[in-house]
């Protein structure tokens, strides 16, 4: 039985319609999620400009500061890389260059190692050497739970701290100014972390890597209060 | 009257007859039977609740002839490790790790705990559970079952959002420097800073199983600051299953028998290594 040629055309223009949206649909579906991307990297880009005040300071020295991200291995661990920062002397403007410099995250995105919508608050170290380190509550709720990822998150900012900043013998790491039990429900966070045990302790630690001067800015900071009770000369040096 | 004679012998020689009369002989023996059982079944029932159950009482698998009710209730418990707390992590409205197919980790470790138990129990373990269905007991509560326990071990179970898919961790509390020793008490704080070192046995035992079960997983247990492990005082570990990112939950599913093996036959072959302190609440 022979088909109506309008049959035969319809058919073929069908066939002609499939064969294209085979082809195209793919390359849309690609085009889509590129765009989609794009926008979330500038959206990104444009809170941490919000909430990230830049502490980094061009005069500073540059030196080559380690900083911990994901190894790759897919295995847990943390690994250095050496990135060329100006860095300040002040260990706690040091600590603010480098964690900021973490947050932003490495330039492969897969081995980041905290949530790029987190952020520090504030940072202060205290005489004795403990560091407190106040994160944005993003840090808590964007992170994979997990033992593994929270684990590698606290991983990545003590080793970085300790690679970059000496005076910082322990850390206490709070969310959004308030202590918390865990991170994202498995590592605990109501302990103090070990970061450098054998940093220097007491007044004469803080106040002898503070060579620069303390801008108007900064002595507003709890951070340089910190740092200002450090130096205080009647309280004594304790023994490590 | 011969006719009746006849019928009656009939019925006599017919089944029907004799299987009512079977029965009514045969029951009562049963029934005598089923209840001299009674107690040593309950005696062997790993209720998640109970009093710790003496091993002894347990028959040994194939016995032939059961031991008599006196002789179990004088039988001494055995001093060992006889009591695995197992721990299903988060519950109610904490659903710990969501993959993106709907997969929620407080409930697939919750049916990885029911296989868990019975691999234990095949062990001759008494298994305590810190929660059945979907309640959140507190990260205390749930140490303190295992705490009141005399010669237990403690497993928590979790799903991670990250890692190879397929593959299983099992990690210890990090060295916990011991709290003041003025009282002898070990310090609900710092709980497990006894038993680290215990801890990393059970953990290297049982992470040399799952490693030959699943590849890619590594060969010994690692260290992680986990908040459930610091208040707990006894031998114990986190075992954390790779992930809830897998796309078909089947996959999550067909690892549960070889994480089941794995713990039981890690804590058993951890048995002699732990000498249960005399008293509760002493150091091991």
């Amino acid at each position: 039985m022979m088909l109506p040629r309008w049959r035969w055309w319809f058919l073929a223009a069908l066939f002609l319609a499939v064969v294209v949206a085979a082809i195209y649909l793919p390359i849309l579906r690609r085009n889509i999620k590129q765009a989609a991307k794009l926008q979330q990297r500038s959206e990104e880009q444009a809170r941490r400009e919000l909430t990230q005040p830049t502490v980094i300071n061009p005069s500073d020295p540059k030196v080559k500061a380690k900083l911990f991200w994901a190894s790759g291995a897919d295995d847990g661990t943390v690994s250095a890389v050496i990135v060329e920062l100006p860095l300040a002397s002040d260990p706690v403007l040091r600590s603010k260059q480098v964690l900021n410099t973490l947050l932003a995250g490495p330039v492969d995105t897969e081995l980041r190692t905290l949530p790029p919508d987190a952020a520090l608050l504030a940072f202060y170290l205290l005489p004795d050497g403990t560091a407190i380190a106040d994160f944005s509550e993003a840090l808590a709720t964007s992170i994979p739970s997990g033992i593994e990822s929270e684990q590698m998150a606290v991983d990545s900012i003590t080793k970085t701290l300790e690679a970059n900043v000496p005076q910082v013998r322990r850390l206490k790491i709070l969310i959004h100014g308030q202590e918390a039990e865990t991170l994202a429900g498995h590592l605990d966070l109501s302990q103090a972390f070990v970061v450098n045990s054998n940093a220097p302790i007491g007044p004469r630690a803080a106040t002898s890597v503070s060579p620069v001067p303390v801008n108007k800015a900064q002595q507003l900071t709890p951070a340089a209060t910190a740092v200002k009770l450090a130096a205080s000369p009647d309280k004594p040096a304790e023994k490590p | 009257m011969l006719l009746d004679v006849g019928r009656f012998v009939h019925n006599i020689a017919h089944w029907k007859f004799w299987l009512p009369l079977l029965g009514l002989t045969v029951c009562p023996v049963a029934l005598r039977m089923a209840a001299s059982q009674v107690p040593q079944q309950s005696s062997a029932s790993p209720a998640g609740q109970q009093p710790p159950a003496s091993p002894a009482a347990v028959p040994p698998p194939g016995a032939a002839t059961p031991a008599p009710l006196e002789q179990i209730a004088t039988t001494p418990p055995r001093a060992g490790l006889n009591i695995v707390v197992l721990d299903p992590a988060h519950g109610g409205t904490d659903l710990g790790a969501r993959g993106t197919g709907g997969i929620h980790e407080s409930d697939i470790v919750l049916e990885f705990a029911a296989q868990v138990r019975t691999a234990l129990e095949s062990q001759g373990f008494q298994v305590v559970q810190t929660r059945q269905g979907n309640a959140n007991p507190s990260f205390d509560d749930r140490s303190a079952m295992a705490n009141a326990q005399r010669g237990s071990i403690f497993v928590t179970l979790h799903i991670a959002s990250t890692g190879t898919p397929g593959t299983a961790r099992v990690y210890v509390m990090n060295d916990l420097a011991p709290g003041a020793d003025a009282t002898g008490l070990i310090p609900w704080d710092r709980a497990q800073a006894p038993f680290v070192s215990l801890s990393r046995k059970l953990g290297d035992q049982i992470q040399g199983l799952l490693a030959q079960k699943f590849k890619g997983s590594p060969a010994v247990a690692q260290t992680a600051s986990v908040r459930q492990l610091r208040t707990t005082a006894a031998p114990a570990i986190a075992v954390e299953i790779s992930s809830v990112t897998v796309e078909d939950r089947a996959q999550l599913d067909h690892m549960a028998p070889g994480i089941a093996d794995a713990i039981a036959r890690g804590a058993a072959a951890f048995r002699p290594a732990y000498v249960v302190p005399a008293n509760p609440g002493e150091r091991p």
